[in-house]
């Protein structure tokens, strides 16, 4: 029997995610001899029109371009994985999603902004093309993604962690950074799969893994305004690394007025 | 004689928005077209940093790029701890600088053997490469992982990780966390000493070019978190006064912008620092550089590959050196006062200077933001490099030596070009000479 293929394809991206491989260490060398990987610039493997089994695809769409190769990136693969935050949720970037600032930012920032073609939205791969998995995380870490592959080459789902970050804080005995110290931990909305790592830290959770099952964003948003937090605060703490993700969405859009992304303090 | 048309793509570059193409063209034995396309989606960084709170920027920018976060987040606090007025205890700037020292050796080690070594040993990727030289591979991928797990121990996670802030750190590490490090850091220099005795025997290209070297410059140590910025053309300025000298263009079919040093290309990088900082080298590296044979100020450019692995040595004695003097504060940051002001951060990312500006209002929210990476810094000397070297090199090599080289010279600057391109497409038209 072959061996299952493998691609790993970029869009708008940090490149992050695809460290989760590139950083495995000796785990990258079993995993070469585990599976083909055909396709995986990054790692000086070029085949984009490779027919594979399973296709990571990192980044967010937001160029034409982009949304014409995420399509042919499905039409080749039989399962279509997402890594991290930009593929899953759009990412940071797309935070010029919610003024519509395409336009104005690149004025801004582009002395000739006739060269620059981008779509007005950046955009999760769901929005293009149907995604068998999703791999939250900003970024996703290689534990979760070299278990992914794992599961995957035994033929069954990836186990999809939707725990809130509160209750890895109690499996590892973290104390609560929002009850001991006031701070507006993200935490109780957030999925877990980073281990706690920010109120391990002494910080507030600031949802890079985007929404848990489930989420009370409501009685957290609530929470927060009662620890002191005005409006504009609290919808940049929904508005974030996962502004699109539903959830986050809905419940930042009840307290944010258009403009804090151009600096107007409210 | 042929008359060839060469174009090269070079998909993604990252946050210099570095989806790349090069267009080559060569017609009767000369270069008619040259360049470096960078096309890579614009993400608008600089935008969306505008009304954002002092203490969400160092999660903001890490996002910018996911091999070199902490080179990012290290600017920016410096920066806005320059707007705000706020003066770093002196434990903080000792663990900036550990920290620092992860991200070069995890980089470095990074693109040392999965990026540019495959060049150099006639392999396509780091697989390929390690089924014969799996000793070599292996010191690398555990220079890579120490790098990895030295950014772990003050930041959590090696990607975008989250214990720096405005003031300091969120977390100081214990004392037997500390000690396990020291453990492996100092199992690790002997490593690092061969990698430099091997990297030093490759044979290397013999192209000694012309460019102005910039880098930082410390009053006592080798550059990484902090210094005053120096060429050796003679220029020595503050941070603050960078774009009084230093300009970016905006050119046709390029999502990056270009830099340069009064209307002049300049280089960037490990290559800039080396030759410009050879007196700050901790002595132990000196040593072992004088005994490679290779004299440094280098003008080959080749030569940034043995720089890189120079920096993995000064990288792991100095985190020794400032990690054996550890004490575990009380408190790792200070308190922040928001004020009002612009300030401006340099540090010695992986790839080179990274320069800040920011913009902060009496609340600490970010009015401005001005972010110059090293690639785009580096690009016009690339371009110009790829002229020189490819002229060199000689244009009637074949089609695929080429295609090698021009991949080669592009590489050895480790441009964020996320996608390390191996990865360059190139057609070739061949038309009799007029």
């Amino acid at each position: 029997m072959s061996k299952p293929s493998v691609a790993v394809h970029k869009f708008s991206s940090c490149d992050g995610c695809q460290l989760a491989f590139l950083n495995a260490g000796e785990d990258l060398l079993t995993l070469s001899g585990l599976v083909d990987i055909r396709h995986f610039l990054e790692a000086g493997l070029a085949d984009e029109e490779a027919e594979v089994d399973i296709a990571f695809v990192e980044g967010s769409i937001s160029t034409a371009d982009e949304a014409e190769r995420i399509r042919k990136v499905r039409a080749k693969s039989r399962l279509l994985v997402t890594l991290g935050a930009c593929a899953t949720s759009g990412g940071l970037q797309a935070l010029r999603n919610l003024d519509e600032s395409n336009e104005d930012w690149k004025q801004a920032i582009y002395a000739r902004p006739e060269f620059i073609r981008t779509l007005a939205h950046a955009e999760p791969v769901r929005a293009h093309v149907r995604v068998d998995f999703e791999l939250w995380g900003c970024p996703v870490n290689g534990r979760q993604v070299l278990a992914a592959v794992r599961q995957l080459l035994f033929g069954v789902n990836p186990l999809d962690e939707r725990d809130k970050v509160c209750m890895e804080c109690k499996r590892q005995n973290v104390v609560c950074v929002m009850v001991a110290h006031d701070k507006p931990c993200m935490g109780p909305v957030t999925r877990t799969g980073c281990g706690a790592l920010c109120p391990r830290f002494g910080r507030d959770c600031y949802a890079c893994f985007g929404p848990a099952e489930q989420a009370n964003t409501s009685a957290l948003a609530q929470r927060l305004e009662g620890l002191g937090l005005p409006p504009a605060d609290v919808a940049r703490r929904f508005l974030f690394i996962n502004s699109q993700a539903p959830a986050f969405h809905a419940e930042g859009l009840k307290h944010y007025q258009p403009g804090f992304a151009n600096g107007d303090r409210q | 004689m042929t008359e060839r048309t060469v174009s090269i793509h070079v998909p993604a570059m990252t946050r210099v928005e570095g989806e790349g193409s090069l267009r080559l063209r060569i017609e009767a034995g000369r270069i008619e077209e040259l360049a470096l396309d960078i096309f890579e989606p614009p993400r608008y960084f600089e935008k969306f940093l505008e009304g954002r709170q002092y203490s969400e920027v160092l999660d903001i920018v890490a996002r910018i790029c996911g091999i070199c976060p902490i080179a990012y987040q290290m600017t920016a606090v410096q920066a806005l701890e320059n707007a705000m007025g706020i003066e770093p205890a002196p434990w903080v700037r000792a663990m900036r600088r550990v920290f620092y020292c992860g991200e070069w050796l995890q980089s470095h080690a990074l693109h040392i053997h999965l990026l540019a070594l495959p060049d150099f040993l006639g392999f396509d990727s780091v697989v390929g490469m390690a089924a014969e030289h799996p000793e070599a591979v292996r010191r690398g991928l555990r220079l890579q992982g120490l790098g990895n797990d030295l950014i772990r121990l003050l930041g959590g996670r090696s990607v975008h990780p989250v214990g720096a802030c405005v003031g300091g750190f969120y977390y100081a590490p214990t004392q037997a966390e500390v000690d396990a490090m020291l453990t492996a850091l100092r199992e690790a220099l002997p490593q690092a000493e061969s990698l430099i005795g091997w990297i030093a025997s490759l044979p290397m290209p013999e192209d000694a070019q012309d460019f102005i070297n910039v880098a930082l410059r410390h009053p006592v140590d080798y550059p990484l978190a902090e210094g005053r910025i120096v060429t050796d053309t003679g220029l020595d300025i503050e941070v603050s006064a960078y774009e009084a000298h230093f300009v970016e263009e905006h050119r046709p079919q390029s999502t990056a912008l270009f830099s340069l040093l009064d209307g002049q290309p300049y280089l960037v990088g490990p290559l800039a620092r080396l030759n410009l900082n050879l007196d700050r080298l901790p002595k132990a590296t000196r040593a072992l550089l004088d005994a490679t044979g290779i004299r440094f100020p280098s003008r080959n450019m080749f030569h940034s590959l043995l720089a890189r692995t120079v920096e993995i040595h000064v990288a792991i004695i100095e985190a020794i050196r400032l990690l054996e003097a550890y004490v575990r504060p009380d408190t790792p940051h200070v308190a922040v006062q928001p004020r009002a002001g612009v300030g401006f951060g340099a540090t010695e990312a992986p790839r080179g200077i990274l320069w800040h500006r920011f913009e902060v209002d009496d609340a600490g929210i970010v009015r401005a933001a001005r972010i110059v990476p090293p690639t785009s810094q580096n690009q016009a000397r690339i371009e110009e490099d790829l002229h020189r070297s490819l002229l060199a090199f000689g244009l009637d090599q074949t089609d695929d030596a080429l295609r090698l080289r021009a991949e080669t010279v592009i590489r050895n600057y480790d441009p964020c070009i996320s996608c390390a391109t191996h990865f360059l497409d190139m057609t070739v038209r061949r038309e009799p000479r007029m």
